[in-house]
């Protein structure tokens, strides 16, 4: 096997005006590799909606997402408070965001289901107070 | 319809990307939560929305829709523009409210109709 092609980033996590910046770059590469839209597409929302997720709830983090043959895995990681209940975080409608989170448009419990509707799987790994790990894999066919 | 169609039927003013005006859209959705935004996959849309941020512009080129509307005559700021600009989303704003907007479109044959994946 190949090594992957990494693209790493550090989320700021002061600034949720400019949160989304790592999965636009991340579009960007795709198409440039020239990738199949549907799948740049679902890479783009999946990682989007973690990148808000680590600027709303964990004061941001790094992202990886490594281009293999088969798949792209996208890997987020922070140093927030973590998710106490799994179960609960993953259902629709479910969020802990703030009114002024609400005023701009996010926390409406959507972003975790959509995570793994748009990725083929989805892992969380997560400890109160020391952090969530989000691994997403999304096989190339 | 083309976007310069949607742009005539709203009596919009447009911000950016004027050469995107031929472009055809297939369906649109009016909506201030981004979240719920994300949570749909529609080709080729417009987005209708009141909520002013650079978040809007985000979701749009996450979700390859080419044009976005504000409603009520909110004014996207520089950034917001800028943004649009580089992505190639053409931007403009209405007088019209979201619920009129909508329904201007909707009457018009721009039904909306979500293609799941
Ligand atoms: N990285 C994270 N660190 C800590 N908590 C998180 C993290 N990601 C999600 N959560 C928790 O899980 C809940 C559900 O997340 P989800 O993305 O589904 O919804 P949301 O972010 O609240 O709203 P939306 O995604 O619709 O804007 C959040 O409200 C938060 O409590
Ligand atoms: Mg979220």
């Amino acid at each position: 096997m190949s090594e992957p092609l990494v693209f790493h980033f550090d989320i700021d996590g002061e600034d949720f005006i400019s949160a989304g910046q790592a999965s636009i770059q991340i579009k960007k590469n795709l198409r440039r590799i020239g990738l199949d839209p549907e799948i740049i597409r679902r890479v783009s929302i999946a990682m989007y909606e973690g990148e808000i997720n680590m600027v709303i709830h964990a004061k941001g983090g790094e992202a990886d997402v490594k281009l293999y043959e088969d798949r792209i895995e996208i890997i987020l990681a922070d140093k927030g408070p973590g998710i106490k209940n799994i179960d609960e975080a993953m259902q629709e409608g479910f969020s802990t965001a703030s009114d002024t989170i609400r005023s701009l448009g996010f926390g409406a419990g959507m972003g975790l289901p959509n995570m793994k509707r748009y990725s083929d799987s989805m892992q969380i790994d997560t400890e109160i107070g020391v952090g969530t790990t989000v691994t997403m894999v999304i096989n190339l066919a | 319809m083309k976007i310069k169609d949607l742009k005539e039927l709203l009596d919009a003013e447009v911000f950016c990307c004027e050469e995107n005006l031929g472009r055809q859209i297939d369906s649109a959705c009016g909506c201030d939560l981004m979240s719920d935004v994300l949570a749909y996959v529609k080709d080729q849309g417009a987005l209708l929305t009141g909520l002013v941020n650079p978040q809007v512009v985000r979701t749009a080129v996450m979700m390859d829709l080419i044009c976005i509307v504000f409603v009520r005559s909110k004014e996207p700021t520089e950034d917001i523009v800028e943004l649009a600009r580089e992505n190639g989303i053409v931007v403009m704003n209405t007088s019209k409210r979201l619920y009129e907007a909508c329904g201007i479109l909707y009457s018009n044959g721009l039904t909306g109709k979500v293609k799941n994946s």
